[in-house]
């Protein structure tokens, strides 16, 4: 009986979630547009989120490169160092983390503040001033981080090379041109595409599920925690699925 | 004017439920122009579900619930935003903008409203809004630093700041001193006043239905219990409006 209610309560709100979606895509490309309030979400969720993703970028990129190391040189292809290094930060890594850390970070942020703005009823004021809460909380923070994921990771990736290049030179001496050409030589179009277009994915899940977490929080302040808390447990779970799925879809479209 | 056009705000059987729990069994009222209405009741008895009603936070499941003649239900989503304008509606929590300051949280309705004002004119509307309830000097201060008696005045000024013709009280003094309860009673008297305002307030502070009523509607059990001037139903032996004034 649990079991069947549990799974009642899934299915209620994956469809929840899907006609909160269908409602964005409704609203959210109708006017009035909130350009101000879009472009301070782009600054919130962009430039704020920057020095935490650049720098779990930098760890990764050195730890990676560090730890591949010793098993390279084991097969005698230590030369090929930084080529496996950058197709695993451009594919995966650098998306993953990037992801993960927004879903840390601006998914509890989009749900606690949704939430407290439900509870106290500020979402009920912005509706009987004439203003369309959905539009001006919701579509404008979906969109800012379905646009400035792409960018973070763009960035990440970016760092995490720059870190990699560090830690090859920790053990070797390999120059920034040699290593850019070694690079460059091994990432193609099919790894830079499907990494680049499944963070415009990982963005949309993170802002829609942190939003619906707080758009309709409950029960006081505990509801608040809960949102924040389930916004990071959905989104992070989304993002390993959208991930299997955008692997797939490369898979059969032979961008792998 | 026609008695028809005098009323404001109207409800006729007004049915509204969560669940099993029944709050409004068919509840009827009409607010006059120019009056302030108190309706009384107990914690829990749908008070604050039905001015919800009225400005189309929350649907009843049926009856009629019109503002200015429009049946709320069967507004777009436009004609309400439109409508909403009119009317005012001070929360029980103030229901404060904290991520902005006082200055902001009263431009808000206005950059969205009234957009062909200049900064200067929003910024003269402001501090005319911070006049009327005494706080100019608390114009750039975030939410989180006034007390509760300043948040409701705040409240009170960004409800007010469109000029509604209507305002929609939700237990104002609930959670203040007695003397703060009392001024924030003689703003509303003197909102009235000034503006012309009708009001409906909702409360269970007998001494801020004192100050403030024309008329007091009891309700009970979801429905309209009986209405009245304070003095007369101070005066009545009826068993179920005696407590309110004990």
């Amino acid at each position: 009986m649990a079991k069947q209610s549990r799974r009642s309560e899934f299915l209620s709100e994956v469809g929840n979630i899907s006609a909160f979606t269908g409602k964005f895509f409704r609203e959210g490309f109708k006017p009035r547009y909130e350009w101000s309030e879009l472009f301070r979400q782009c600054y919130i969720i962009g430039y704020e989120s920057f020095p935490l993703v650049g720098i779990t970028a930098f760890i990764m990129g050195l730890v990676l490169t560090v730890q591949s190391r010793p098993t390279l040189e084991e097969f005698g292809a230590a030369s090929y160092l930084p080529a496996m290094v950058a197709v695993s930060i451009v594919r995966e890594i650098g998306p993953v983390i990037t992801a993960l850390i927004c879903a840390g970070k601006i998914g509890s942020s989009i749900g606690a503040e949704l939430g407290s703005m439900r509870v106290t009823e500020q979402i009920d004021a912005m509706e009987v001033s004439g203003t369309n809460p959905f539009k001006y909380l919701v579509v404008t923070r979906v969109i800012a981080c379905t646009l400035m994921l792409p960018i973070l990771a763009v960035l990440a990736d970016g760092i995490g090379l720059y870190a990699s290049y560090i830690g090859v030179n920790l053990k070797g001496i390999v120059s920034l041109n040699l290593y850019k050409t070694q690079v460059f030589e091994s990432i193609t179009f099919s790894d830079v595409m499907p990494a680049l277009v499944k963070t415009y994915f990982f963005g949309f899940a993170i802002g829609i599920i942190g939003s619906y977490k707080g758009y309709f929080s409950n029960k006081g302040t505990e509801g608040v925690g809960i949102a924040a808390n389930s916004a990071v447990v959905v989104s992070s779970l989304m993002i390993f699925v959208i991930d299997l799925i955008a692997v797939q879809i490369a898979d059969l479209l032979g961008l792998t | 004017m026609s008695n028809e056009e005098n009323i404001v705000v109207s409800t006729q059987h007004l049915v509204k439920s969560f669940g099993e729990n029944h709050v409004l069994k068919g509840f009827n009222l009409e607010l006059n122009r120019g009056e302030n209405l108190v309706v009384l009741g107990k914690s829990g008895s749908g008070k604050s579900v039905l001015i919800k009603c009225m400005v189309g936070l929350l649907y009843p499941d049926s009856g009629s619930v019109s503002v200015f003649g429009k049946e709320i239900p069967s507004l777009t989503q436009l004609q309400l935003d439109e409508l909403r304008t009119k009317i005012g509606f001070l929360f029980q929590s103030s229901a404060l903008y904290d991520s902005m300051t006082v200055r902001e949280n009263l431009e808000f309705p206005l950059r969205r409203h009234w957009k062909h004002k200049t900064k200067d004119e929003i910024n003269e509307l402001v501090m005319e809004a911070l006049r009327n309830v005494g706080l100019e000097r608390a114009v750039d201060l975030m939410p989180s630093e006034l007390s509760g008696g300043m948040r409701k005045r705040i409240g009170l000024a960004r409800t007010l700041i469109l000029k509604p013709e209507i305002m929609l009280y939700d237990e104002p003094t609930t959670g203040l001193d007695p003397i703060t309860g009392r001024e924030i009673s003689n703003l509303i008297v003197a909102i009235q006043e000034k503006y012309q305002t009708s009001s409906i307030i909702i409360t269970h502070d007998m001494e801020c239905a004192k100050i403030v009523a024309n008329r007091i509607m009891i309700l009970i059990d979801g429905l309209k219990y009986t209405v009245g001037t304070y003095d007369e139903l101070k005066k009545s032996n009826d068993p179920n409006i005696k407590p309110f004034f004990a």
